[in-house]
C-alpha cells in the first residue's frame, strides 16, 4: 500500500524522521568504534562455543558496529516519501513489542513495581552491573530503544516535545552518573573489605592525589567546561525551537494541564493525596527532610569518597527516594498522563475520550458498610444538628482513619526503637530518632497510599469534606 | 619581541594584571591571589578536589548556567513588556524578527539545564557523603538554592504569556488554595474569623498573595516579572555567594581521610 503523507496525519515514518534516526544510529556507530578499538586493545579472547574456534572479543563488537553503519546510512538516504512503509527494521505499529511494553507501562501497578524492582535490582546485582561491558551494553539497549520507538507516531509526540528533552537527557544523566556511583562504590567497597586499619584509607580517591596548583589544572579545565556548556546551549537553542503556544486564554483550559515538568512528581501524588497534602505539606516535608539530612545521619565515616557497604541504609534511602519517588514520577506524570489525567502507553495515541473507572471508597465506608456492617451504623447528623452533635458524629464517623494514621505516626516510632531500629535509636538518641522516623514515615506515605488505592480502590482514610479535611 | 611579548609588556597591561604572565610557579600562585575573579579560588588544591570523575563539574557547570541565564535575561529583558497587552507580542517578535531572537531559546534551555544540573549536584554530594561535619550547614545553604532555582524556572515559566504558561502557573499556584489554615480550601481556613467572618477567603488567602489576584492575571504577570528578575536572583546570588564562602571555610571539596 501506498501511503500518502499528506491524508495519514499520523505517520509512523517520513523521509525526515528516518534520516534523523539515521545520524542517531551514526552517532551510535561511532561510539562503538571507539568501544571496539578499546576491546581490541585489552586483546582478549572468547571461544565460540559450537564452531570451537577462538576469536578476539573485538570481533562481535567490530560485527556490531558495522551492522550500524549500514542501518544508519540505509536510514539517511532514504529520501523516497513514496512506499515509505516498505522501510525494513522498523517496529511494527501495535505489533506484540509494543503492546508488551504499552501493558506494562501504562498500569500505575505495574508501572511502580518496575520502577522499585529495578531500583532493588541495581542494588542487589550491582556488582555485575558494573563491569564496563555490561554498563556499554545498557547503554546501547537504552538507545536502540529510543531510535526503533521514535519510528511511532506517538511516541515521537510525547518525547519529542522541545520541553520534554531534558527529561530525555535527565534519564541518561541519572542512569550514566548511577552507574559511575556504583563503578567507584563497589571497588572501594572490596578495597575497604581487605584494608587492616593501618594507614590512610585505602579508597580509590586516595590513589592520586597530591596536591596541585589551581592556576593552570582547575582553571583550564573550568575554560573548557565553559565553553563545552556554551555550545551545547547554542547547538540546543538552534536545533529545537522554544516553544510557544497560542495566546493565554483563561476560558480553554487545556487537556490535560500540566504543571512545569520539575513539579510533575508532586502533580502526580495529587492522584492520591488532596492538594493540602500534595501541595502543601509533603513538598514542605521533602525540603525539610532533605535539609535533615546532615543532622540525622550524623556519622562522620563515609565522607569524600564513593562507598556503599559503610553507608548501605542513608544511600538506599536516597536512591530509593530520588530515583523511584521523583524522577519515576516525574517520567510518568510527563509521557505517561494524558487527558483527563488518564494513563496512557508511550506507543499509545492520546484519546480524550479514554475512560477509566473510578469507583473509590472511603474507610468509613468500608468500615462501617463493608466489614463491620453488622456491629456498627454509619454515624449520621441531621443539617439541624446542633455543631456538638455534628463534629462529634464526623469523629466517630473518621475513628477508623483516625486509628490508623495515630497508629502509623504515633505507635510505630516507639515500636520500631524497640524492634527493627533499635541499634538507630540507641545511636541517635530521643529526639533524632523521632525526627528521622517522622520523615521516614512520611516517605513511605505515598507508596503506602498507593497500595491501599489498587487494593481496596481506598480515596480517603479520613475523609472530612465539612472542613476540606481529607487524608 | 612577539606580539604577545609587546602587549604584556605595554602599560596598559601591566596597569591591569599587576604580575609577570603565569608562566613560572610563582606566578601561577601570585596570580590565583591578585585576580578578583579568581581569588575564589585557593592556590592550590588536592587533586580529588577538581577530579571530574568526583565532583562531576555538577556545582560549577549550575553556577556557569546561573551566569548564563543572568546575561541572556537581562538581552530578554530589552525586549520584554510585562503586560497583558505585549508579553505575548513581544515573545512572537524574539521568535520571528529580533536578530539574537536565539537569547530565548538559550535561555529556556539553559533553564531546564539548571534544574538538571542542580539535582545532579545535589546527588553527588550525598553519594560522596560530603554534606557529614563539617559541612552540614552548606548542605542547607544547598537546599535553599534548590528551591530557589526551582522558583526562578517557575516563575519564568510564566512570562511568554502563552497557553502552556499560563495553565502550568494556574495548576502550580492551585495548591496553594489549599494551605492548610491559610488557604480558603484548605483544612482548618475556618479558624481564622472575627465576629463569624471568615478572614480567609479566595481574595486574601496565600495563593492571593503568590497571584495578587484571584486567578492567573496582569497582577500575576507583574509579581513573577519582578520575582523572576529582580528579588530571587538577587536571593540566589546573595546565597551562591554564601555556599562559595563556606566551601573554603569548611576545608575545601570532601576529601577522604
Ligand atoms: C544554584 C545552585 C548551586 C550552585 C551554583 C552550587 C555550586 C557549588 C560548587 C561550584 C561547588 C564546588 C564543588 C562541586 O562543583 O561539586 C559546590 C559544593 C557543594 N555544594 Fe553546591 N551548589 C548549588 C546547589 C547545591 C545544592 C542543591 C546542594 C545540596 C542540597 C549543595 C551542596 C553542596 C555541598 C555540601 C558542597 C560541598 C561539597 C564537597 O565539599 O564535596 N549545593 N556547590
Amino acid at each position: 500500500m501506498q501511503v500518502d503523507p499528506f491524508i495519514d496525519p499520523h505517520p509512523n515514518l517520513t523521509p525526515a524522521v528516518l534520516q534523523g534516526l539515521g545520524w542517531l544510529y551514526l552517532v551510535l556507530c561511532a561510539m562503538n568504534l571507539w568501544w571496539t578499538i578499546r576491546v581490541y586493545r585489552e586483546d582478549k579472547h572468547v571461544m565460540v562455543p559450537v564452531l570451537n574456534i577462538e576469536l578476539p572479543r573485538a570481533t562481535f563488537w567490530a560485527l556490531y558496529t558495522s551492522a550500524l553503519m549500514i542501518v544508519g546510512f540505509m536510514h539517511v538516504s532514504w529520501t523516497n516519501e513514496d512506499y515509505i512503509d516498505r522501510f525494513p527494521l522498523v517496529l511494527e505499529p501495535g505489533g506484540p513489542f509494543q503492546t508488551a511494553i504499552d501493558f506494562v507501562v501504562a498500569n500505575p501497578v505495574t508501572y511502580f513495581m518496575i520502577s522499585i524492582s529495578g531500583t532493588i535490582a541495581v542494588l542487589w546485582f550491582r556488582k555485575f552491573l558494573v563491569q564496563p561491558t555490561v554498563g556499554w551494553i545498557l547503554l546501547n539497549a537504552a538507545v536502540l530503544f529510543q531510535a526503533l520507538s521514535m519510528t511511532d507516531y506517538d511516541f515521537r509526540q510525547i518525547v519529542g516535545k522541545p520541553d520534554n528533552v531534558p527529561i530525555v537527557a535527565l534519564l541518561y544523566l541519572v542512569g550514566g552518573f548511577t552507574w559511575l556511583y556504583f563503578y567507584k562504590a563497589v571497588e572501594n567497597d572490596r578495597r575497604l573489605a581487605e584494608w587492616d586499619g593501618e594507614g590512610p584509607i585505602p579508597v580509590l580517591e586516595n590513589d592520586e592525589n597530591e596536591k596541585v596548583l589551581v592556576w593552570p589544572d582547575l582553571v583550564y579545565s573550568e575554560l573548557i567546561c565553559m565553553i563545552a556548556i556554551t555550545t551545547l546551549l547554542i547547538v540546543w537553542g538552534i536545533v529545537l525551537e522554544a516553544p510557544l503556544e497560542e495566546p493565554a486564554s483563561s476560558a480553554k483550559t487545556p487537556n490535560p494541564s500540566k504543571a512545569p515538568w520539575y513539579f510533575l512528581g508532586l502533580q502526580e501524588m495529587l492522584v492520591y493525596y488532596d492538594p493540602w497534602l500534595a501541595g502543601v505539606v509533603f513538598p514542605t516535608m521533602i525540603l525539610g527532610g532533605l535539609m535533615a539530612i546532615p543532622y540525622i545521619d550524623f556519622n562522620r565515616i563515609g565522607n569524600g569518597y564513593y562507598v556503599f557497604r559503610q553507608r548501605a541504609f542513608s544511600i538506599i534511602t536516597f536512591l530509593v527516594g530520588f530515583i523511584t519517588l521523583w524522577v519515576a514520577m516525574i517520567v510518568l506524570g510527563t509521557f505517561l498522563r494524558g487527558p483527563n489525567w488518564n494513563i496512557f502507553g508511550i506507543y499509545e495515541y492520546w484519546d480524550v475520550h479514554k475512560l477509566e473507572a473510578l469507583n473509590n471508597v472511603m474507610l468509613s465506608e468500608l468500615f462501617y458498610l463493608d466489614w463491620f456492617g453488622q456491629f456498627f451504623d454509619m454515624p449520621s447528623y441531621g443539617n439541624d444538628d446542633p455543631m456538638g452533635k455534628k463534629v462529634s458524629m464526623i469523629l466517630l464517623r473518621e475513628l477508623p482513619g483516625f486509628a490508623v494514621i495515630g497508629i502509623y505516626f504515633v505507635a510505630l516510632p516507639p515500636l520500631l526503637a524497640i524492634t527493627c531500629l533499635r541499634t538507630f535509636y540507641q545511636r541517635m538518641g530521643y529526639l533524632r530518632f523521632m525526627v528521622f522516623t517522622q520523615l521516614l514515615l512520611w516517605m513511605a506515605a505515598l507508596p503506602l497510599k498507593m497500595v491501599l488505592r489498587w487494593a481496596l480502590n481506598l480515596k480517603y482514610l479520613v475523609n472530612i469534606p465539612e472542613y476540606f479535611f481529607n487524608i | 619581541m612577539s606580539v604577545g611579548d609587546y602587549i604584556r609588556g605595554s602599560q596598559i597591561w601591566k596597569s591591569i594584571f599587576r604580575h609577570p604572565a603565569p608562566y613560572d610557579r610563582r606566578n601561577r600562585v601570585v596570580v590565583m591571589l591578585t585576580n578578583f575573579f579568581l581569588h575564589l579560588h585557593p592556590v592550590s588544591v588536592k587533586q580529588q578536589g577538581i577530579a571530574l570523575s568526583y565532583t562531576w563539574c555538577m556545582g560549577g557547570i549550575t553556577f556557569f548556567l546561573f551566569l548564563v541565564e543572568t546575561i541572556t535575561g537581562v538581552l530578554l529583558m530589552f525586549y520584554y513588556r510585562p503586560t497583558l497587552e505585549w508579553a505575548y507580542q513581544d515573545i512572537l517578535a524574539l521568535r520571528d524578527v529580533t536578530t539574537l531572537g536565539i537569547m530565548r531559546e538559550i535561555h529556556r534551555w539553559g533553564a531546564h539545564a539548571m534544574v538538571i544540573t542542580v539535582w545532579l549536584h545535589m546527588y553527588r554530594v550525598f553519594l560522596t557523603g560530603s554534606y557529614k561535619p563539617p559541612r552540614e550547614f552548606n548542605w542547607v545553604v544547598g537546599v535553599l538554592l534548590l528551591v530557589l532555582t526551582l522558583l526562578l524556572s517557575f516563575t519564568g515559566y510564566l512570562l511568554p504569556w502563552d497557553q502552556l504558561a499560563i495553565w502550568a502557573i494556574t495548576v502550580g499556584s492551585n495548591m496553594a488554595r489549599a494551605t492548610p489554615v491559610l488557604g480558603h480550601e484548605g483544612p482548618g481556613f475556618q479558624l481564622l474569623n472575627l465576629g463569624g467572618y471568615d478572614l480567609i477567603t479566595s481574595g486574601s488567602d496565600a495563593r492571593f498573595l503568590l497571584l495578587g489576584s484571584r486567578f492567573v492575571g496582569e497582577e500575576t504577570l507583574n509579581r513573577f516579572y519582578i520575582l523572576h528578575c529582580v528579588a530571587i536572583p538577587l536571593a540566589a546570588a546573595g546565597l551562591i555567594a554564601i555556599h562559595f564562602w563556606r566551601i573554603r571555610k569548611d576545608g575545601g571539596i570532601s576529601q577522604p581521610l
